[in-house]
């Protein structure tokens, strides 16, 4: 089924951004800041605890460690949960606005982008504080963050339009992000994973870019490394993005019939 | 040319969605009949020409929002085909797409890009939308504050500014005060005299009368009727008398 609709898809996409920006922090004193408060009080938790109660002596520099996990972990869970529901929670354009429906959950995530940058500025801000350094590697930064979110995407996708049919899959997403706290290295280094679970964390595109991020900002040394990990997160991000397509585009044609 | 054409057009859906919603899925999927679905329009065939002015009318539940959301695409056919040429304009529900803490400006920027409207479009028929509204002293205020009359003279405002090939337009001809509604009817009859295709349901047949020149006559999913307006309304009234005095 082909779309009526001929207008600006750019103009549209970014008026759905600054929308969902705007009624986020219109109504708070504290607006932005919002989005610093969050990492770095669990920055501020996890170093206590990881510092003072358990001591982990075999990690340098625990906060910008703790830190390079708590920056993309944020965005994808909060990226991933908001695109979710994005669907149901916009019935009434979906049923009523003859729009392309796949720019409703790719807005809602590239939204959150906008708190993720502010975050980002924050997570480098520390890394330089701590005496870490801008080296060449960074550049590699734009295209780990690009891959996170076209793997983003492509789970909204999917997951955006199984919610039209089964609400209860925003559970299951939240769920599944508390899970994932645990078992993407936020708090803990590949080192202590047992041999064979590691090829699953660098498959896993969460993982893969923390560690990314670990080796660039952390270790000042290129992300790609022996197991080529920037190849591994580039292979599943687009493989997310096709496969959330694919579904969202066989899924779509009967969202009215359910919403 | 036919820039509408409905052939053999059935929708059916689901009755008690909610409740057995992975079962129905499942049931889509396997592509098995459902004995309890309920028929919106049942075999509904029709062609409109460019330029044409068509009214849609019938009781409550006889399938006219149905046969719009078809002619709009959001809804797929449950069978048949439907064939639309021609960029639409739909006032299927006025502000659908507003959010009440944007202000005025914000959402007639939102709305526009919904519509289908380009940058350069939206920009420069501002103050024609803003102007049409008579809402300049309101307009950096957000939606939330706005009387329901005021945001449906916005809506409304941004919607029959597009310049669309074919509008289409659902019970929406009662819009604000006596004052605006007329200024809407102008506005509407200004856009079929530019020789523009219309379909409109509406209650209203005062204005249908006037602005159509054909109507379908549609009862229980089915299309009873299809002809020159003032003979479908004269059945229709009649039939209508009928059964009230049963």
């Amino acid at each position: 089924m082909t779309s009526i609709w001929n207008g600006d898809y750019l103009f549209l996409l970014e008026n759905l951004i600054v929308k969902d920006f705007k009624i986020r922090y219109r109504n708070m004193s504290l607006g932005v800041f919002w989005s610093l408060l969050n990492p770095l009080v669990l920055m501020g938790v996890l170093t206590f605890v990881f510092v003072k109660v358990m001591p982990n002596r075999s990690i340098d520099n625990f906060p910008i460690f703790v830190l390079c996990g708590l920056v993309p972990f944020n965005f994808f869970t909060v990226a991933w949960n908001n695109g979710t529901i994005s669907v149901s929670n916009n019935s009434g354009l979906i049923k009523r606005i003859p729009v392309p429906r796949e720019i409703v959950p790719i807005a809602t995530v590239l939204s959150t982008t906008i708190h993720l940058g502010i975050q980002i500025a924050l997570l480098l801000l520390f890394v330089v504080l701590f005496g870490r350094g801008i080296n060449v590697y960074w550049l590699w930064l734009p295209l780990l963050w690009t891959l996170e979110i076209l793997f983003v995407c492509g789970l909204v996708l999917a997951t955006s339009a199984f919610d039209v049919y089964l609400r209860d899959m925003r559970y299951i997403v939240e769920s599944a992000c508390t899970v994932l706290f645990w078992l993407v290295p936020i708090f803990y280094t590949l080192d202590i994973v047992p041999r064979q679970y590691v090829p699953v964390y660098e498959f896993n595109p969460l993982a893969a870019m923390i560690l990314g991020l670990r080796r660039i900002l952390i270790d000042g040394v290129s992300p790609n490394g022996d197991a080529g990990l920037v190849y591994k997160l580039a292979f599943t991000s687009t493989v997310s993005f096709a496969m959330g397509l694919a579904i969202y585009s066989r899924m779509k044609n009967k969202f009215f019939d359910y919403l | 040319m036919n820039v509408i054409e409905f052939k053999n057009v059935s929708k059916a859906f689901h009755r008690a969605t909610g409740q057995r919603l992975l079962r129905h899925y499942l049931e889509d999927l396997l592509g098995k009949s459902d004995p309890d679905c309920f028929h919106a329009l049942k075999n509904v065939n029709f062609a409109i020409k460019d330029g044409e002015s068509v009214a849609v009318i019938g009781a409550n539940g006889a399938g006219k929002s149905t046969l719009l959301s078809l002619v709009t695409r959001l809804a797929p056919p449950s069978e048949g085909e439907v064939s639309i040429k021609g960029r639409v304009a739909a006032l299927l529900e006025l502000g659908a797409g507003f959010h009440p803490d944007l202000t005025g400006r914000e959402n007639i920027r939102l709305n526009a890009s919904l519509l289908g409207f380009s940058r350069r479009q939206a920009r420069d028929l501002y103050e024609t939308i803003v102007d049409f509204a008579e809402l300049q002293d309101f307009i950096d205020e957000p939606l939330r504050t706005y009387s329901n009359g005021m945001i449906l003279r916005l809506a409304f405002a941004v919607a029959v500014n597009l310049d669309p090939q074919i509008l289409i337009i659902d019970e929406v001809l009662a819009v604000g005060d006596q004052q605006f509604q007329a200024k809407c009817i102008d506005k509407i009859f200004e856009i079929r005299n530019q020789g523009r295709t219309i379909l409109c349901v509406s209650h209203a047949t005062g204005i249908l009368q006037n602005l159509c020149s054909r109507a379908l006559w549609l009862d229980h999913g089915q299309l009873v009727m299809d002809g020159p307006i003032s003979e479908v309304l004269q059945a229709y009234s009649g039939r209508t008398l009928h059964a009230a005095s049963e």
